[in-house]
């Protein structure tokens, strides 16, 4: 056929064209940001799908990840980010600490960052490999495209 | 030979108010917390030359009468050797003496201890909380604080 065209829904090219712009924001407090580092750098490359630009600004970024231990003290801190980032927003625990409090079952640290914020995937591993990371961002981009895409109109109508 | 000389000038200079507990090739002495700024003045400013204050905390001993046990490590230059002190403070009354006229760095480690297990110190400048928030209750490190008491700041989500 001349010209070549394709036919799609609006949902999936929407899912698509939003899990291959994964812009993230690194909310990093611990030893797990060594993993990340390496999982964002050259050698791993979580650019290599689409997640590769690191925004430090909640509001410009709607992949969070919340990579270490996240303490009672700065609770209100990552509380606070995560309302600031705009819609469509994704949250990864990174790391055992941030799944579930890990080994640090204490009177400071909060048991798990689902206890603050609501959380999309969990990546184990203390610290994970930066395999177990680049898994964790192509489940995350599976979900992304199979979920059911919010946009602005589409709120308008209903 | 020097080691043995700080040790023997204490017990000169303070007879029957220091105790050897020397254990494992360390020096260490036990003293009452009336005489510790009297020690510190003479270690510090005496021929022994401690001029360094490598740390300062606690130990939480209870069932005991003198529940608090405060613990310093001094270092001397000149000498090239640590002292460590030892004081008991009672359950009722954890109150001693500020090192900070003599160490700045002893005012944020106060600042922990004080914050950690509760324990008072005369003449600090600024003696408030440095790790926990202000509105915390209790001591963290102390044994009777329940192992797994959580104090969240934000409302905890399930």
């Amino acid at each position: 056929m001349e010209g070549g065209f394709i036919t799609t829904k609006f949902n999936d090219i929407l899912g698509w064209a939003r899990k291959f712009s994964l812009f993230h924001y690194p909310y990093v407090t611990a030893c797990c940001g060594m993993e990340y580092m390496s999982a964002a750098c050259a050698h791993f490359d979580l650019d290599r799908f689409g997640a590769g630009w690191t925004r430090f600004s909640p509001r410009q970024s709607d992949m969070l990840l919340v990579v270490g231990t996240i303490t009672h003290k700065s609770a209100p801190v990552l509380k606070t980010v995560y309302n600031q980032m705009t819609e469509p927003k994704w949250v990864i625990a990174f790391g055992t600490c941030a799944v579930s409090g890990g080994i640090y079952d204490n009177y400071a640290v909060v048991q798990g960052i689902d206890r603050i914020i609501p959380v999309d995937v969990y990546i184990p591993g203390c610290p994970p490999r930066p395999e177990t990371v680049l898994d964790g961002l192509v489940k995350l981009q599976e979900k992304i495209q199979n979920q059911d895409q919010d946009w602005r109109w589409k709120r308008k109508r209903s | 030979m020097e080691k043995k000389k700080v040790l023997d000038a204490l017990a000169e200079s303070f007879p029957g108010q220091t105790e050897d507990i020397s254990t494992h090739g360390d020096d260490a002495i036990l003293i009452k917390r009336e005489i510790l700024l009297d020690i510190i003045k003479f270690l510090k400013d005496g021929p022994y030359a401690f001029t360094m204050l490598l740390d300062l905390t606690c130990v939480d001993y209870p069932g005991q009468e003198e529940r608090f046990q405060m613990v310093y490590h001094v270092f001397s230059l000149t000498t090239n050797q640590r002292l460590k002190i030892k004081a008991s403070l009672p359950e009722k009354e954890p109150v001693i003496d500020s090192l900070t006229s003599f160490w700045k760095n002893a005012n944020w480690l106060e600042r922990e201890v004080y914050d950690m297990f509760g324990v008072q110190f005369k003449d600090h400048p600024d003696l408030r909380r440095i790790f926990m928030w202000d509105e915390f209750e209790g001591y963290p490190l102390r044994k009777d604080y329940p192992l797994r008491k959580h104090q969240p700041r934000i409302k905890l989500r399930k």
